[in-house]
């Protein structure tokens, strides 16, 4: 005691350890970057072959665009019925994940996590793997699209619900409801804009998902980069970029627009 | 009498809106369920769905080492490798552009926005077509797959540094130039400080979905255990299918944990 108090500075705690964190860092990544081979020289000898490559984009094959508008508009379709079957699914599972719905807690803690077992899986996982199953279709993008969706929904609806406001429920509590009541005339009101809002985000998510899956034959877009690609057409494959990125603007606008309103 | 005119009146309003945003829905789901060709599921859909069921009852634990070519822990270490390499190529360049691009470090309009358009720019990128393109540059393989997510990473670890940087106190940094200090010291002992726990975690928070695209980079060819899972199915192994997605949910699993658990220390 007498010690501490007559010291005339707080000794410094000791760096080594952070030292020693840093140390580790950088060999981890060291040795990770030679695992994979990821060796700068290869780029910049190749670096001509980037610059052909930037240069053979331009200009852009606008004609490419009347072309692939067809499988554009199966893009949307493909990402609006994804999330719109998403979201019916996720509606049960988002009230089991929720504390303040479920009382049972091993059903709660079950379905929470099983929820974050689907979470873990990629979009394009899923489709490569529905593409094996359903056939090289649309309909395989779709049920890929909706089991991601019902990550994302389930997700942030359930959080939704738990901060939800108690004063309503313990009102239907105390006029008798019951537990459908209850949910229908308590939570159902409070959430709904937030649910609402996070399904057209899934949505904006989705599309940019569903642009991609045509690469592992899950239908859309997609199959035409492949193609594009396929043939070292690169003024078409920025077409395509540039035709992905307008749609996607526009629909991320547009449901910017009703999100803002809701909320 | 006057006022419940009113209110019948925005009743009214409010109904003819819902109506027509209800028509407008079931034209919007009669137009995407009329374009979807529903060819029938082949009739191979039965069989395989219970294959890759069974695979993941009995999964093949002989894929998981072996001492020879391809496994399950190489695939998932050079996932793994792809996710980290790739991660710190990002943030060498974003922590420059993000501080380029946020609004109360630049003295004009015009410097901070044109730095904001580069990091929309990069985020519009889809990570596999920067990958199909650095496949081109490089070849295929898992450097491929670790430039893609490296600039591609870019555009949204920038634009949330950008966010943490303008979320700052001011003080620190007008005290600094209050007794003096230059442009780097203001930025070095001002905001480095303030910013550097939000940095880390939007780091970590990023490392979490490279670890997703990593996963699925080698689909397409970029490394990875992408390229082994990608191989299974097209050889129909549903047993070794089974046994690759367990591997990458008990990775992804296990990194979201560490990560969200040091995130929670850091904020």
């Amino acid at each position: 005691m007498d010690t501490k108090l007559n010291s005339p500075l707080p000794v410094r705690p000791s760096r080594w350890s952070f030292y020693l964190f840093l140390v580790g860092l950088f060999v981890i990544v060291l040795l990770s970057a030679i695992y994979i081979g990821a060796n700068p020289l290869i780029l910049f000898q190749n670096i001509d072959n980037m610059v052909d490559l930037i240069v053979s984009m331009f200009p852009p094959a606008w004609s490419y665009i009347a072309t692939t508008t067809p499988a554009m508009l199966e893009t949307i379709r493909m990402a609006l019925l994804g999330t719109t079957i998403g979201m019916i699914f996720s509606i049960p599972i988002m009230f089991l994940c929720a504390r303040n719905i479920f009382r049972t807690r091993w059903l709660v803690e079950l379905s929470r996590i099983g929820l974050n077992v689907l979470r873990t899986i990629p979009d394009l996982l899923l489709a490569a793997i529905f593409a094996a199953i359903l056939g090289f279709s649309p309909l395989a993008g779709i049920v890929a699209l909706s089991i991601f969706s019902i990550g994302i929904i389930a997700k942030l609806s359930f959080e939704a619900i738990e901060n939800i406001d108690n004063g309503p429920l313990e009102s239907m509590t105390a006029v008798g409801a019951n537990k459908l009541q209850w949910i229908a005339f308590g939570v159902v009101p409070q959430i709904l804009p937030h649910f609402v809002s996070y399904v057209l985000y899934t949505f904006e998510i989705n599309i940019r998902a569903a642009a991609i899956l045509g690469l592992v034959g899950a239908g859309g877009i997609g199959i035409y980069y492949d193609r594009a690609l396929g043939f070292f057409a690169y003024d078409q494959v920025l077409a395509l970029i540039l035709y992905t990125l307008v749609v996607v603007i526009i629909i991320d606008l547009i449901s910017l627009n009703i999100r803002e309103k809701l909320l | 009498m006057s006022q419940r005119d009113q209110l019948k009146k925005a009743r009214v309003k409010r109904r003819g809106k819902l109506a027509l945003l209800l028509i407008a829905l079931v034209v919007l789901y009669v137009w995407a369920f009329s374009g979807i060709e529903f060819k029938g599921i082949q009739e191979t859909a039965g069989p395989v769905t219970k294959n890759i069921l069974k695979g993941f009852i009995s999964p093949d634990w002989s894929y998981v080492y072996s001492p020879d070519g391809e496994d399950l822990i190489r695939g998932l270490v050079e996932t793994l490798a792809i996710a980290i390499v790739g991660i710190v190529l990002s943030v060498i360049f974003a922590i420059p552009i993000g501080l380029w691009a946020s609004k109360n470090l630049s003295s004009n309009f015009l410097a901070f926005q044109s730095g904001k358009g580069l990091l929309s720019f990069i985020r519009t990128l889809p990570d596999i077509i920067l990958a199909l393109l650095f496949i081109k540059v490089v070849g295929p393989g898992a450097y491929a797959g670790m430039l893609a997510l490296g600039i591609g990473a870019i555009g949204m670890l920038g634009k949330l540094y950008a966010e943490e940087v303008e979320a700052m106190d001011p003080g620190p940094v007008e005290s600094i130039t209050a007794v003096g200090g230059n442009k780097l010291q203001q930025l070095a002992f001002g905001v480095i400080p303030q910013v550097l726990p939000g940095f880390i975690s939007a780091t970590l928070y990023r490392f979490e979905i490279n670890m997703r695209s990593a996963a699925t980079l080698g689909l397409i060819g970029a490394g990875g255990i992408g390229t082994s899972l990608i191989f299974a199915i097209q050889g129909r192994t549903w047993d070794r299918v089974g046994m690759i997605l367990i591997g990458i949910v008990v990775v992804v699993l296990i990194v979201d944990l560490i990560s969200s658990a040091l995130r929670k220390r850091i904020v």
